[in-house]
């Protein structure tokens, strides 16, 4: 079998297009990294759904952890507490033992069935848990951001006569945006490492559909050899991580190109590892 | 574990759980949090040390030294720390192994790998085949304690090397005009006053070390998730105590535990920085002066 002939078979395997059956034996380094990059699929796919749903869930409960209400403000505290202080691989095995417990047979509203078996399916139970997380690191991202929106900026959309909402939208938000983005980028890079734990914790792998851990540690589990699976996974993860930071870093030069050069804020990978 | 807990058909309500939750197995369960503990116990200071050791070693003016330093606090940056988590287990299992082999039967001319397998001579096997569970048991775990403090003596490495270079220079520089050594500089100046500076980082680091021990379970060691995993699972009537499906609560109650650990942790770390923010040339510190003032 050649090389091509080997991302032709197992270049999308992870969403279950081509062989059938993984390779059993005589691993090439082809197919070594033809399939862990194939289930870098599955990575992206969660880390881009959940960091997008993600983005807009973090900016309601930053805007409801700092409102006046303690209605508003004490749920959100809550949900940040929770989904921050416990690990990310507990909330997986929570999740999906919850899910398994709805009714098999769906259940009946107003007379509709709405079927409930693909909750406990990685692509939507493991990306609502991961949608829910990001968006608690974000919210306390945004939120400290909001916090250190400067004063003078309030100040000074007030006396141009702008309150409340356009006050917010015009003035608030931008900034809190701008002066949140590093910290931001951050949170999307951690976010990508984390659904790593997907196929780890709680939620099988349909037909040995996984992600790039679960190929990488499916051939040092057969090779016994983990120098090469693992450092392949590393290598991906790295450009991964390089791809990120060059498209975070455009939307940051957007943010920031009012600025003089001296105060724009730059990113710096912080590596906030473990959920 | 109670005398009339013999026969636990017979009982039911409030005495039937109080005799299931103090059945042998919920003992393991509870005694494998001191695992988890045990861990923390032990990789946090590791770690610290590692991290120490890397940050001196990355501000080294030796040039192969301080690219050591720079590596190890590079190499966790960029990749999940899971596959670090993942690889070290088995690698530093077949170091070990690996380097034996070679002491104890050089001799031995099949080849380590053979492609679908790691094979060394027996008198090369860690912990040998004979010995009993319980060293087995303890060799993964100490395995798990070695990585956990390899992968974070990297991460508090980064925050320590952070907070050496924090220390205003101008107290560097005073130490030196007074004919200190560089040594002395070091330990007298520099050390006492980095750790307000990494105390941020640091607290940040022992919340994520604190997250991090579920992942103990992967790698093999029987920790809270897998008793959970395992009380929790659908016991049928051949057992005791016969109830469905009940990970969902054991799970729930790591949650609470987890929750509980962290909040605990962030009010000591609270009191900690307010403890080594006095006396110093910080905004806290000012903020403490004010206030007694």
């Amino acid at each position: 079998m050649t090389c091509f002939e080997t991302i032709a078979a197992y270049g999308l395997r992870s969403v279950g297009i081509g062989e059938r059956l993984l390779p059993k034996s005589d691993f090439t380094l082809c197919q070594q990294f033809t399939l862990i990059g194939s289930g870098l699929i599955w990575n992206l796919y969660f880390g881009i759904l959940a960091l997008a749903a993600g983005f807009f869930f973090a900016n309601a409960l930053a805007m409801a952890k700092a409102s006046p209400y303690p209605g508003l403000r004490k749920p959100a505290n809550w949900f940040i507490f929770v989904f921050r202080g416990s690990p990310l691989f507990i909330q997986f095995f929570l999740a999906y033992q919850a899910l398994q417990l709805l009714p098999k047979a769906g259940i009946d509203v107003f007379g509709i069935t709405v079927q409930t078996a693909w909750t406990t399916k990685a692509w939507a139970g493991a990306l609502f848990v991961l949608f829910l997380n990001t968006a608690a690191y974000s919210a306390e991202i945004f939120y400290g951001a909001l916090m250190a929106v400067p004063k003078g900026d309030i100040e000074a959309a007030e006396a141009y006569g702008l309150t409340g909402w356009n006050r917010f939208r015009r003035v608030e938000w931008p900034t809190m945006l701008r002066l949140a983005w590093p910290a931001y980028t951050n949170e999307a890079i951690f976010l990508f490492h984390s659904t790593t734990l997907v196929f780890f914790s709680g939620f099988p792998a349909f037909r040995q559909q996984g992600d790039a851990l679960y190929y990488a540690n499916y051939f040092a589990d057969k090779t016994y050899n983990p120098f090469i699976p693992y450092p392949i996974v590393g290598f991906y993860f790295v450009l991964l991580t390089l791809f990120l930071i060059g498209l975070f870093g455009v939307v940051n030069r957007r943010l920031n190109r009012h600025l003089p050069n001296n105060q724009k804020r730059k990113i710096r990978l912080r590596p906030q590892l473990i959920r | 574990m109670f005398s009339h807990c013999a026969d636990p058909s017979a009982l039911s309500g409030l005495s039937w759980l109080m005799c299931y939750l103090t059945s042998g197995k919920h003992i393991l369960f509870y005694s494998s949090f001191g695992t988890v503990l045990l861990l923390l116990a032990i990789t946090a200071p590791v770690a610290l040390a590692f991290g120490f050791g890397g940050a001196i070693a990355a501000r080294s003016r030796f040039l192969p030294l301080r690219l050591l330093g720079k590596g190890y606090t590079a190499i966790v940056r960029g990749v999940p720390d899971i596959i670090f988590f993942m690889f070290f287990v088995i690698a530093l299992d077949q170091g070990l192994e690996w380097a034996l082999h070679q002491i104890a039967c050089p001799d031995w001319t099949d080849p380590i790998r053979t492609g679908l397998e790691f094979r060394v001579c027996p008198e090369a096997k860690v912990p040998s085949n004979s010995s009993p569970q319980v060293i087995h048991e303890i060799y993964g775990f100490g395995l798990a304690v070695v990585t956990f403090a390899l992968v974070f003596g990297a991460f508090a490495s980064n925050v320590i090397y952070g907070a050496m270079q924090a220390v205003p220079h101008a107290q560097l520089e005073t130490a030196e005009a007074y004919g200190m050594t560089h040594r002395q500089v070091f330990w007298r100046i520099l050390v006492p006053q980095m750790w307000v500076y990494a105390l941020p980082g640091l607290s940040n680091l022992w919340l994520i070390l604190i997250k991090a021990t579920p992942l103990l379970f992967l790698l093999g060691v029987k920790d809270i998730v897998f008793w959970a995993q395992e009380l929790g699972a659908t016991k049928t009537d051949t057992y005791a105590y016969p109830h469905g499906d009940w990970r969902l609560w054991y799970s729930l109650a790591l949650l609470v535990f987890y929750l509980a650990f962290t909040r605990v942790s962030e009010i000591i770390l609270d009191r900690l920085a307010r403890r080594l923010s006095h006396g110093q040339a910080t905004a806290a510190g000012e903020a403490q002066r004010r206030a007694a003032a």
